[in-house]
């Protein structure tokens, strides 16, 4: 039986052309790469997720229901540890970034390809030591390390997993280099800045963050490792060190990280929002720009994690300015999506639906992000649930939603197979329901003076407690059926056609999945992006003057 | 050739992306090192008294000494690199091997340095030697010493490999024209790394001493 | 499930910014959800309403303007708002009643001034302000009084403040709120404020090895610090200060620091200057004899007693000084 067309392009493609564990395990190929990453942070978020079913199965009873205080305290600090900088941080840029990045700039590769290898196995390494010191032993200082506790005052298992988190760095900065050399470098001919979707505008803020901030994340762990170990150091009081120094360095990091985490989730937004309202993205260049500001005002805001903290007051009130001012750019994004919305031809399928749950429940994390900015609110709720509640909005509702968004947008040219379109929109709204079932109650929880961290409460929160584990139970089956139709999908998904959603974008102008070098022919690129007159009409000529702003 | 030329469109494509990415990457190491001397920054102000006790208990000499075999280090480096740019092989690698021999003794010194500050029970800890009033920021001080002279030293190390790792490449390849670029790439670090030096001079050596 | 009570006038002032912050995020919810739905009908691909030219084309700067501009404003003024109910809480009112609070993994020890002492316990009367001087002696805690809306880390090796005028009497609680070890949820304890009499009859009730100040006392002759501060009556020759700064009226004073930088004397430096640690510490010179650090020497609660003490060899200036009130007077 000759092989049909369809059977030859899967055979001529990354995926089936070299079938070895060997040739995956040494692949240079980015879009292989980025499947290695994509496995590999899928098991981390389950084991993350498998600590916060537990979490909130504990939280049922206000005296705690299934775990002593000790466990409970290693569980949430392995959640936060493991989901933050081994399945959020890396999420977006590393599986669909890059896969996508040299696709959208028409290149066969990323700058440094090996690089962009090492930089997995150093991310595995991570995981590895993580793991190790997690469940080996355990730690009980919650993913923030904050000093004397982490280095005087813990039995746990700090060196392994501060190791671990050491070299989660070095993965992250390595990825930044290669994108920000690689944006600038392998822009097919034609492909201007201008006309960069807008997916590459933000992962480029992504990896300025990355290059940037990280280092000073590890520095601040070799400090802590090295107090630890010696006992000694420059944050230790007894010497008149200052324990607020490492809150300072840690959050010079960590919020910028919040940015990481989201940033990159917004470029898919713009993606998907464009392609399923048929329409360019309106105000194309204040969204573009708008990610290089978060970006940059991101590194000026960390002082807001310290309002109680005992810093100076002129301190608390400019950050809480800059704060405010941090959260205009996003605000500006939130507005454009909905414009590119107004007068398009809408579809929802399951990308769509994700987007917009997506724009719904980052603007909820938005709008509550201003209580913790404003000074006197910020005292009362800092360190509550209101606060978990905030950044789950942020960070699960915004960030997994948007990356959910993405997979099933380029599910089809990264396995050339269709998901089932059905089990994509249930799955969609199961999320936007039970997430917020699960961190709406948190919001109340938060204001009532629930303090976060607690392995037992008083019994007057044990309504919304009981409420927020229910969520999580639909949250839960919300993870679960995406993993397993795509697993099916792989095998026995309908096969996707080049372009199925008729979107504009180099990656849709190859084959699904792509072949192993990417273009045939180099690609040369005449039209803005998301011009959709010239995708239609294949045959006008391009437009003069740029149809937005 | 050519499909290791992958993603670039020439071998001048090729190179030029490679410096660049060398230069992002000690942006990023400006950071790393921008961290720790945020510490000297804060105690150097809070606890002068202190910290100015600690410095004035490092070994100018040795340092000063180390100063000068890292400067001339990196002139010598520089040599190399033009020596290559001029398809000098032989040139290349007895820069090369001069500039990493200056790096093997600064460490060896350093290493003394260490050696004798552990025995004069330097190292913060019970049993610090420096007692009285300013115990406690000679003891930051000494932490902040031991740290970024173990990270610099640690970058020192990795620099003389790169270096070693040049001149085998360069050795290798005698005959066939000579790629200047892994020459410069590592230039570049060696340089960044005697940069890092010359700040930390001051701040461990110099700073508080009168 | 009972509403959260608002138990000071702050509390409530918080509640109504927090309305606010609600109202404006209820606004913008609001409109982004009917937008995206309003949308979808509109424009959802077979939806029935025609589409005219005129709602497609628009130019976009101005929105942008218009949008950015608004929430701007909108962002400036929630700033100033919630800014200005923040600074008050660096402005302790004078006269306050001046508790000492210590964290300890994992309780909270409280002394009066009065000597008396309790764990995960806190006393007040009603109506009358009160000043928490809030330490650890081990990792960083954080005092959180919801019914007050107010919060304050607690560090080891140094004072913070947080005080407030309870304005309902009752029973509630209060939460270690900085994770601080495996204990933390069990660091937690009750907030009781009594009528004026009924706290005077709790104090009265209260046993207590004689006032705070007292117990200072004893230690300051105790620990030889008598020995070169002067604090009549008890040093040698009341005069001599050559060996030392006198005591007496020292506290809410100015002094001048090593570098030449004016430094208020309260309870921060004053429990600084005891163990050597921060700015406090240079302050030796000048002095015959060079004071030892009081470090491991004196626990906290040692501290604060002392601290007391000396407070009461200033009697025109020992209440209402915080640590931060100092910073906050500086920028007023």
């Amino acid at each position: 039986m000759a092989p049909t067309p369809g059977l030859q392009i899967m055979q001529r493609s990354y995926l089936w052309q070299d079938g070895t564990v060997r040739s995956w395990l040494l692949t240079t190929d980015h879009k292989r790469i980025a499947l290695l990453y994509m496995a590999s942070i899928t098991a981390f978020f389950v084991l993350g997720s498998f600590g916060a079913a537990l979490i909130r199965l504990h939280l049922i009873s206000p005296t705690g229901a299934i775990l002593s205080d000790e466990t409970y305290s290693r569980m949430f600090t392995m959640h936060g540890i493991v989901m933050v900088w081994l399945f959020l941080v890396p999420s977006i840029p590393v599986t669909l970034g890059n896969f996508l990045v040299p696709l959208m700039l028409g290149a066969k590769d990323l700058a440094f390809p090996r690089l962009n290898l090492i930089s997995w196995y150093l991310f595995i390494m991570a995981g590895a030591l993580v793991v190790y010191g997690l469940f080996r032993g355990g730690l009980e200082t919650g993913w923030t390390f904050y000093t004397p506790l982490s280095t005087d005052y813990t039995q746990g298992r700090v060196l392994p997993v501060v190791a671990g988190v050491f070299l989660s760095g070095f993965s992250s900065i390595a990825t930044g280099v290669n994108f920000i050399i690689s944006i600038h470098q392998l822009r097919a001919p034609g492909l201007t800045w201008y006309r960069l979707p807008l997916m590459l505008w933000a992962l480029y803020a992504t990896s300025v963050i990355f290059v940037l901030a990280t280092p000073v994340l590890s520095i601040t762990l070799l400090l802590l490792a090295f107090e630890h170990f010696f006992h000694v150091g420059v944050f230790d009081p007894a010497l008149g060190g200052d324990p607020l120094l490492f809150q300072h360095l840690f959050w010079f990091y960590s919020h910028p990280a919040v940015y990481i985490m989201i940033l990159p989730g917004m470029g898919v937004v713009s993606e998907v929002v464009s392609t399923f309202c048929h329409k360019p993205v309106f105000g194309y260049r204040f969204v573009a720009w708008s990610s290089i500001s978060i970006a940059a005002i991101g590194f000026l805001v960390w002082g807001h994690h310290m309002f109680v903290a005992g810093t100076s007051l002129y301190a608390a009130v400019v950050f809480s300015m800059l704060s405010f001012l941090v959260s205009v750019p996003s605000a500006i994004k939130v507005f454009n999506w909905l414009g590119t919305m107004h007068g398009g031809a809408i579809r929802l399928d399951a990308p769509m639906l994700y987007a917009m749950g997506f724009i719904g429940l980052f603007t909820v994390g938005g709008l509550t992000g201003l209580f913790l900015a404003s000074l006197a609110s910020d005292v009362h709720l800092t360190q509550t649930y209101f606060v978990v509640a905030h950044f789950h909005y942020i960070m699960v509702g915004g960030m997994v939603s948007a990356y959910f968004a993405g997979l099933h947008y380029w599910w089809p040219k990264i396995t050339g197979r269709m998901y089932p379109e059905m089990w994509g929109r249930t799955a969609a709204a199961l999320l936007f329901f039970g997430f917020n079932l699960t961190f709406f109650p948190q919001f109340i929880l938060g204001y009532e003076g629930m303090p976060r961290r607690y392995a037992t409460y008083p019994a007057q929160f044990q309504v919304l407690n009981v409420l927020s584990s229910a969520g999580a139970s639909i949250l839960a089956l919300a993870y679960i059926l995406p993993l397993i139709y795509f697993t099916w999908a792989l095998f026995r998904g309908a096969r996707a056609t080049d372009n199925p959603w008729q979107a504009t974008g180099l990656e849709w102008r190859i084959s699904s999945p792509p072949p192993v070098e990417n273009f045939i022919t180099p690609p040369v690129v005449t039209h803005e992006a998301y011009d959709y007159a010239a995708l239609d009409h294949p045959d006008a000529a391009p437009r003069a003057e740029a149809p937005h702003v | 050739m050519s499909e290791h030329l992958a993603p670039y469109d020439s071998p001048q494509h090729r190179d030029e992306t490679a410096i660049a990415g060398m230069w992002l990457f000690l942006a990023s190491e400006i950071l790393l090192f921008g961290g720790l001397f945020l510490i000297f920054v804060v105690y150097s102000h809070t606890r002068a008294a202190g910290w100015a006790l600690g410095v004035r208990h490092t070994s100018l000499t040795i340092g000063g000494i180390n100063t000068a075999l890292l400067l001339t280090s990196s002139m010598v480096y520089t040599l190399g690199v033009e020596a290559a740019r001029n398809e000098n092989a032989r040139g290349t690698i007895l820069a090369g091997l001069g500039a990493a021999g200056l790096g093997v003794t600064f460490l060896c010194l350093k290493g003394w340095e260490w050696h004798t500050e552990l025995d004069e029970h330097l190292f913060p800890g019970p049993g610090f030697a420096l007692g009285g009033l300013q115990a406690g920021g000679a003891q930051l001080f000494y932490s902040f010493y031991f740290l970024s002279t173990a990270l610099h030293g640690l970058h020192m190390l990795v620099g003389i490999g790169l270096i070693a790792w040049v001149c085998l490449r360069v050795y290798r390849g005698r005959g066939a024209s000579l790629r200047v670029l892994p020459v410069e790439v590592v230039g570049l670090y060696w340089s960044f790394v005697d940069l890092v030096w010359v700040l930390l001079f001051p701040v461990l050596y110099l700073i508080g001493r009168v | 499930m009972n509403w959260l009570p608002e138990a000071s006038a702050h509390a409530s002032r918080v509640d109504i910014l927090l309305a606010g912050l609600l109202l404006i995020s209820l606004a913008v919810l609001g409109l982004v959800f009917g937008l995206m739905m309003l949308n979808i009908i509109r424009f959802r691909v077979g939806s029935r309403v025609p589409v005219s030219a005129e709602t497609v084309a628009h130019k976009s700067w101005r929105f942008e303007i218009g949008w950015t501009a608004t929430t701007l404003a909108v962002f400036f003024a929630l700033f100033v708002w919630a800014a200005r109910l923040y600074v008050l809480g660096f402005q302790p009112p004078p006269g306050a009643i001046q508790i000492y609070v210590t964290g300890k993994q994992w309780m909270w020890k409280v002394q009066y001034p009065g000597g008396q002492r309790e764990i995960n316990a806190l006393h007040v009367p009603l109506g009358r302000p009160v000043q928490l001087l809030l330490t650890s002696e081990d990792v960083i805690h954080d005092f959180s009084i919801p019914v007050l809306r107010i919060k304050h880390d607690v560090l080891p090796g140094r004072y913070q403040s947080l005080w407030f005028i309870a304005t309902q009497a009752g029973a509630f609680r209060f939460y270690c709120t900085q994770f601080c070890g495996i204990g933390h949820s069990r660091m937690t304890g009750t907030l009781i404020v009594l009528t004026p009499t009924d706290y005077a009859n709790w104090l009265g009730r209260t046993p207590a090895s004689g006032s705070l100040a007292t117990k200072g006392e004893a230690l300051f002759i105790h620990n030889g610090c008598s020995g070169c501060h002067v604090s009549q009556p008890y040093a040698p020759d009341a005069d001599d200060t050559s060996r030392a700064p006198s005591m007496v009226g020292l506290y809410g004073s100015e002094i001048t620091g090593a570098d030449g930088q004016h430094i208020r004397v309260d309870n921060a430096f004053l429990h600084d200057a005891i163990l050597h640690i921060g700015p406090a510490h240079g302050q030796a010179a000048g002095y015959a004899t060079r004071m030892p650090s009081y470090r491991g020497v004196l626990g906290e609660e040692d501290l604060a007693a002392l601290i007391a003490y000396l407070q009461t060899l200033s009697p025109s200036r020992s209440s209402g000084m915080g640590v931060s009130a100092v910073s906050a007077r500086k920028g007023n």
